[in-house]
């Protein structure tokens, strides 16, 4: 039996100091209770909340969303997977209802970044690499990334220029979407002279620290129509995991959990590369979208470069990517990241995008990678 | 000494390969190697991951390697502040596995992916708290 979305919800993301964190989870969770057709709260079954819990002063997070959203005493519990939490909380979703153990469920992605102080998120996140030999010396986020961009320049001949045009599409993007952090276009010229944070990569090169949560409510194929005359359907769900160190990595130019999870996305769903109508990429840095074309098979390995400055990921390209501003332009609330890649592809797919629609989307594809790949989550879903 | 001053913070002090950090003192760079089917590792590892034996010896590394990626720090975590910018190298080493340290008396100009290197044992001599440390030099 299928599985598949009937109601989605999506907040604004960006500084909002003006509420906690069940306050966030709160709007969309309403939101995709209303996107539904006569869906009562009542009628959910359980509350999977994907988020990460160290950001946040509030300990046991589903706890305090499942009370203030009125769940209780329904089912509720957290799933973690870094960056990719989300996407992990919904593949949890998805797994509850093809077992049969439940009927509808909801998912909420939210998170708070903005409680903690810049010097504890900054302390949290140098030990987002291995802590016993990387984060001694230092290690951030972004110089991680920035060791893939300096190899895969190394080997592939990748420019600046050419990461600079991923921030330049996501940001143009961004500029049409309301729930995004940041609706402002960017030139080239202004994202090569931000400033360093690890070479060669820039400010402008990184996804923003926000607060936001996202929402999605799925069904079975027995249920769906019943609350919406077009639910979108998951087709393939592909996770992997990665080495934690990058010591231990294969290589510095691919992201190798990305490469199998869309391997057994792609099989399941018995699509190839070439059918994806429109993709939702996890770009917290420039070079991470430039290697998701690569590790998706949108273009040739090493080819991510030439395939931004061919445009062939704009609206009217090949594959049309992070046409809701990505990461990049809608900020990066870890938890709900994943959410909110999966409520733009069921908006592409309803044809409910606006002035972003991609034209005839059949079928969309979410690529939620975790920490420096040690979690990718690849869904494929359908009309 | 106890491997809780290896780095400059030290987030694991205890691990089973806690004699890293005494050879490392003596100016030695030790990986392991598993005694069951002789896979070698660095970072050392008290439990292959090949064959999962729990056996293991220390076997010396040369540090001598090759380049393999480099990334200057700017805006750098906590407890690192004070250092930054710092450049970090990853080093594919001669005899298998790879690091990751500071690049140390190279000239910002001269660092080239491939380009070979040798990996030092330091002690923060100057920090009561003595730590210890390796950095990427020319070979
Ligand atoms: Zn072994």
């Amino acid at each position: 039996m299928k599985v598949g979305i009937i109601g989605i919800g999506h907040g604004k993301f960006g500084n909002r100091s003006d509420a906690t964190v069940q306050e966030l989870a709160f709007e969309p969770f309403k939101e995709a209770i209303e996107n539904a057709n006569n869906l009562r709260r009542e009628d959910i079954d359980a509350l999977i909340v994907g988020s990460v819990p160290e950001y946040h002063m509030q300990r046991s997070l589903p706890g305090v969303v499942a009370e203030y959203v009125g769940m209780n005493p329904k089912s509720t519990w957290l799933t973690e997977a870094a960056c990719a939490s989300g996407s992990a909380a919904i593949r949890t979703a998805y797994m509850s209802i093809k077992s049969g153990m439940h009927d509808i469920v909801a998912v909420i992605g939210v998170q708070k970044m903005r409680e903690l102080s810049t010097e504890e998120i900054l302390a949290l996140m140098g030990r987002v690499g291995d802590v016993q030999w990387e984060s001694i010396f230092g290690t951030t986020f972004p110089g991680y990334y920035a060791l893939y961009a300096k190899r895969h320049m190394y080997e592939f001949g990748t420019t600046k220029e050419q990461m600079a045009l991923v921030a330049v599409k996501n940001h143009f993007y961004g500029a049409m979407n309301p729930y995004a952090f940041f609706q402002k276009e960017v030139t080239k010229e202004r994202v090569l002279g931000s400033d360093d944070v690890a070479s060669p990569v820039n400010v402008f090169d990184c996804c923003a620290n926000a607060d936001g949560a996202a929402c999605v409510i799925l069904t079975n194929e027995k249920l769906a129509k019943k609350f919406n005359d077009t639910p979108i359907w998951f087709e393939g769900l592909g996770s992997a995991s990665a080495q934690m160190s990058l010591l231990r990595r294969p290589n510095l130019v691919e992201i190798p959990s990305a490469i199998e999870a869309a391997k057994q996305a792609y099989s399941q769903a018995k699509v190839k590369p070439s059918d994806i109508s429109v993709a939702d990429v996890h770009d917290c840095f420039t070079i991470a979208e430039i290697m998701a074309y690569e590790n998706l098979g949108f273009c040739d390995k090493g080819k991510g470069g030439k395939f931004i400055e061919e445009k062939q990921s704009y609206i009217g390209g090949q594959t049309p990517v992070n046409v809701d501003g990505g990461l990049k332009a809608k900020g990066h609330p870890v938890g709900a990241t994943g959410v909110s890649m999966t409520t733009e592809i069921v908006k592409q797919l309803r044809g409910e995008a606006g002035k972003r629609q991609v034209s005839g989307a059949e079928i969309g594809l979410t690529h939620n990678v975790g920490g420096i790949g040690q979690y990718t989550f690849v869904n494929i879903l359908k009309r | 000494m106890p491997f809780k001053y290896f780095g400059k913070i030290n987030f694991t002090p205890y691990t089973k390969v806690d004699k890293f950090s005494d050879y490392l003192q003596k100016g030695k760079l030790m990986g392991t190697k598993c005694k069951i089917c002789g896979e070698l590792y660095f970072p050392p590892r008290a439990d292959c991951l090949k064959c999962m034996s729990d056996t293991f010896q220390w076997i010396e590394f040369s540090g001598r390697g090759k380049l393999h990626s480099f990334t200057k720090i700017y805006a750098a975590p906590k407890g690192f502040e004070d250092i930054a910018p710092y450049t970090l190298g990853v080093v594919d080493l001669e005899e298998g596995g790879r690091l990751i340290s500071w690049i140390g008396d190279i000239p910002e100009n001269d660092l080239k992916i491939n380009m070979k290197v040798k990996v030092v044992p330091r002690m923060f001599e100057e920090i009561p708290e003595i730590k210890l440390y390796y950095t990427i030099e020319k070979q």
